[in-house]
């Protein structure tokens, strides 16, 4: 008889289907972030052809460009989204062909095998047919490398002439008053053309462009609207200089911006034969598919119920319908919320809904004040009860309100939304209904807020926004939403305190701030001064991780002893019977047999169960109080410290074995690891501290899991933030990246130093970072760029602390007044607590259940040591 | 018929071995007995040292405090306060911790045992 043996690769998987993006703009972006969050299994893998040698960036703030000096603060997201397994983006990679028969698209010299392929090549900034505007010194306003030549034309230009530059701006709608505001940032005397009767026509009406014109006017820029521009023409030199209209009348031009609208990239699609719309646009259905059903269409170059939908939203409505179809939904894309608000050279103008009164016997609300610059108004129904729309110019702060409210009854006069800025609409917020959609990035709605509050017992701003995503893309609805969380809080009757706890009116990171300020260094100085009572199980901890950080004393020095909690107080960490287990640190998870050995040995003298930690070190349980410093002097004489297992401290740094042993490694995470656990150990902070170094991509140490984790580049490090396993796991988001050591050292210290002074009670990294105004990108601008001042000062403490730095188990041998806090009972030092019960288990002892207790301890005798007694 | 209720005083420690605001575990008649030390007063109280909750005889390894003006422990495994002057649990009505007298006998801390 035989036996076959099947030799068999891993069990067959299905193929991975293939996905290619043509373009890498912001609704691209939406779409590969949609299909990666929702494709646990990874059937997907996604290729993006961008033709910009950039990854995806926010266009729609691209003239924060002319504040912000560099285009990478424009980017999307952290980067991260192109580094995920099975997604990879091309930049500057031109589609030339889609051959749709044999589903392969040619992009520079390779070709490119799809299952699918969604088109969102977006649109080009149109240029009229004006003689001369192809001359230098004419531009047009659509990408990151158009604004940036255009601000070095200017520079130059200026600097050649040797005086104010004069623009002019072809096109007075949202996007040429962008520009407009661009060059006079610029320092330029700008002109603005319009061929309308008024500024932003598709916007606002008539009146509504007087007001923005006169505001605009004040502010510098010469506005010229029913004026066409006929011919641009050169100066000797060649480049532009004079802007010429149809009426004959003649401007001086040293730069000219066309932005006169845009035209759909659908050539690609011409070429390969599919469907395109009569004014442009690649033709698709409610699913985005096109007339090849392998083929979707998303963004500005889609054509969908018989037009092109030039707004960002409905673009990423499309990414999510199309990430859904992709995972097998039908989701269908129902047209979209076209209202807008901007803020176009410093001036708000929105408008929404029905903004003409194309309604049929609809009526006009108008409040108007030319000397304020603001023009407002609402369009109702016949019978004044229903809002239709409504176009705010000069104060758009009732938008946030209003735009929810499009189609219902306002519920009370409607002039009362109009008042001036600063008075509060009546009933705004708890007035919508729970249908109305509050959050239209992310289509959350006023209901689901509440929810959060109610049910999902979310019980401040950020913890909705981490619930509900409302708010977290645009962030313009993040008043009403934080409106809407107040008014549901205040009705469920949970009253919104920043105390600390009953015995300070404090929050933890003002107390900190009271010490660091003062000379306080005892609890009984601070709660004097600051406090009330005799302190708490909350307060005391917080006031020993505070003293501990500005002032380094023992955990058991002096008063300290009563603040900590029973982990602290015995250096070890609780179990549930009373007994505690014991965290020798293991800097870096690295550890020498002989190190090994020691533990064992003490493990094996003492009866202690040992297990390895997720944090790479051995944890021995099992320890009664009255053991734990002979335990400590064992292991501290065989070279360990304290691993700090017990504090909100610094736990482990987790390390690969990086470039020293691993074949992939490309730096030595091993060492870096060790370094970092021996400059942090012993931080005291608001919860526990975990890092994490990866010596190269593959990321064996889990660093994104971590509240700072590092993961080598061939150049440096990247160092990401935020990350933390647990009840509610978090990913580490990018916070820099190609850091030399020191670079990346010094930003871990201030990052830390700033978290440990800012955070609250037992808040992580996370929550941490969710709650600081400007949220991460505020962050990294105090630790990268000193945005606040402090850095010296963040480097200081962290000098400090690594400065004054003892390990707390060999102090705590050196003092006997310490060493005899560590006993069973005060009258009977030595004797075991006698109800500690224990059961074998695979090898090892635990503490044994009820009913294994009950036959353990009957009839049992423990012998106590005769206590002495008087008799009153 | 008379009853005589006779108070048996165990000698646990000395008062300065007290840390102020700070609990110690004793053994009396057999039972354990968590002793603690105020800061401020000086006041010497005592509970059980088992934490109902738990099961674990943990109660002077927890954290004194004030609730209003009552003087409390916490107990260390899950945070219930115990007003240290009646042993009632605040966090739970249902729940009472047995008090010991105690007195300061010439720099001595003694526990109150007999009858309970």
């Amino acid at each position: 008889m035989t036996i076959d043996q099947h030799v068999t690769d891993s069990p067959a998987t299905p193929r991975r289907k293939k996905l290619a993006v043509v373009g890498a703009g912001m609704v691209a972006h939406r779409l590969v972030e949609a299909l990666v969050e929702r494709d646990a299994d990874q059937t997907w893998d996604i290729e993006v052809f961008g033709d910009e040698t950039r990854p995806p960036y926010d266009r729609v703030a691209l003239t924060s460009f002319f504040n912000d000096r560099d285009p990478d603060d424009l980017l999307l997201g952290d980067g991260s989204l192109w580094k995920r397994p099975g997604v990879r983006l091309y930049r500057g990679s031109v589609v030339s062909r889609i051959d749709r028969e044999a589903k392969v698209l040619h992009a520079r010299n390779t070709t490119f095998e799809y299952d699918r392929l969604v088109l969102a090549t977006g649109s080009y900034a149109t240029v009229p047919p004006v003689e001369g505007s192809d001359l230098p010194g004419c531009f047009v306003y659509r990408t990151v490398d158009d604004v940036a030549e255009l601000r070095q034309w200017v520079l130059d230009r200026e600097a050649a002439l040797g005086r104010k530059v004069k623009g002019a701006v072809v096109g007075g709608g949202l996007l040429g008053l962008e520009a407009a505001g661009a060059l006079t940032a610029l320092g330029a005397d700008t002109t603005v053309v319009e061929f309308a009767e008024w500024l932003m026509p598709l916007q606002v009406d008539r009146a509504g462009g007087g007001a923005l014109r006169r505001i605009i006017e004040q502010l510098g820029v010469s506005v010229r609207t029913s004026t066409a521009t006929s011919k641009l023409k050169a100066g000797r030199d060649g480049k532009v200089t004079r802007m010429q209209f149809a009426d004959g009348e003649r401007i001086a031009a040293d730069v000219v911006v066309f932005a006169t609208g845009v035209r759909p990239r659908d050539e690609l699609a011409r070429e390969s034969g599919l469907a395109v719309g009569e004014r442009g646009g690649v033709v698709a259905d409610p699913g985005c598919l096109t007339s090849d059903e392998s083929i979707f269409a998303i963004g500005e170059v889609a054509q969908i119920a018989g037009r092109v939908w030039g707004l960002v939203g409905p673009g990423y409505t499309m990414a999510e319908v199309v990430a859904d179809r992709l995972l097998g939904g039908t989701a269908t894309f129902e047209g979209a919320d076209l209202s807008t608000k901007l803020k176009l050279l410093g001036v708000d103008v929105a408008s929404f809904g029905d903004a003409f009164a194309a309604t049929n016997g609809s009526l006009e609300v108008v409040y108007a004040d030319p000397t304020a610059g603001v023009y407002k108004k609402l369009v109702m129904s016949d019978d004044a009860q229903t809002l239709l729309g409504g176009m705010l110019v000069g104060d758009a702060s009732a938008y946030t309100n209003l735009r929810p409210m499009v189609g219902r009854a306002l519920g009370s006069d409607p002039t009362g939304w109009l008042l001036p800025e600063g008075m509060e609409p009546p009933g705004a917020g708890a007035a919508l209904p729970d249908d109305v959609n509050v959050c239209s990035c992310n289509n959350v709605t006023a209901g689901q807020i509440r929810c959060a509050v109610t049910d999902e017992g979310c019980t401040d701003l950020a913890g909705v926004k981490a619930c509900t995503k409302a708010g977290t893309s645009c962030g313009s609805c993040v008043s009403l939403v934080k409106k809407l969380v107040d008014v549901q809080l205040a009705e469920a009757g949970i009253e919104v305190s920043t105390a600390l706890c009953e015995h300070f009116a404090f929050t933890r990171a003002q107390l900190f701030d009271i010490v660091r300020i003062s000379e306080i260094s005892t609890f009984s100085e601070l709660i004097e001064q600051h406090g009330t009572g005799r302190g708490c199980d909350i307060c005391r901890p917080v006031a020993a991780s505070i003293l501990s950080t500005l002032r380094h004393g023992h955990v058991l020095d002096g008063e300290n002893a009563a603040l900590q909690d029973t982990n602290d107080h015995v250096m070890a960490n609780l179990q549930k019977d009373g007994t505690y287990s014991v965290v020798p640190r293991i800097p870096g998870g690295e550890v020498t047999p002989e190190g090994l050995v020691a533990i064992g040995q003490v493990a094996v003298d003492y009866g202690l169960y040992t297990k390895i930690t997720g944090g790479q070190r051995i944890d021995l349980f099992g320890a009664r109080i009255e053991q734990l410093p002979a335990i400590w002097r064992r292991l501290v004489d065989a070279g360990f410290e304290s691993g700090q297992a017990y504090g909100k401290s610094l736990r482990t740094v987790k390390s690969c074995v990086g470039q020293s042993w691993c074949r992939y490694g490309v730096q030595d995470s091993t060492t870096l690891a060790i370094d970092l656990e021996n400059r942090y150990r012993g931080l005291r902070s608001p919860h526990k501290i975990k890092l994490g170094v990866s010596g190269c991509a593959r990321e064996c140490a889990e660093a994104r899991g971590k509240d700072v984790g590092i993961i080598a580049t061939d150049q440096g490090w990247n160092m990401y933030v935020g990350g933390n396993g647990g009840f509610t796991p978090r990913h580490a988001q990018l916070f820099a990246e190609d850091l030399t050591t020191d670079e990346l050292v010094q930003a871990i210290d201030r990052f830390l130093m700033y978290y440990v002074r800012t955070a609250d009670r037992l808040q992580r990294t996370a929550p941490w970072l969710e709650s600081v105004e400007g949220g991460l990108d505020a962050v990294r601008a105090v630790v990268l760029d000193d945005s606040l001042g402090i850095g010296a000062d963040l480097d200081a403490a962290m000098a400090s602390h690594v400065d004054t730095y003892e390990d707390e188990w060999a102090a705590t041998l050196a003092d006997e007044a310490k060493l005899a806090q560590f006993v069973s009972f005060v009258n009977a030092p030595d004797t075991p607590d006698p109800d500690l019960a224990y059961v074998e288990e695979r090898g090892q002892r635990r503490p044994a259940d009820e009913a294994e207790r009950a036959v353990l301890i009957a009839g049992a005798s423990i012998p106590v040591r005769p206590t002495t007694e008087v008799t009153a | 018929m008379t009853t005589t209720t006779t108070t048996t005083w165990t000698r646990v420690c000395a008062l300065d071995a007290l840390v102020p605001d700070r609990g110690v575990a004793a053994l009396v008649d057999g039972h354990q007995v968590a002793v603690f030390r105020l800061g401020g007063s000086g006041d010497v109280h005592a509970i059980d040292h088992h934490d109902p909750f738990s099961g674990a005889n943990v109660m002077a390894r927890g954290l004194v405090g004030s609730r209003q003006d009552v003087p409390t422990v916490a107990s260390p495994m899950h945070k219930q306060s115990f007003d240290l002057t009646t042993g009632q649990c605040l966090d739970d009505a249902d729940v009472t911790l047995r008090v010991w007298p105690t007195r300061v006998v010439d720099g001595w801390v003694e526990i109150g045992g007999g009858t309970a």
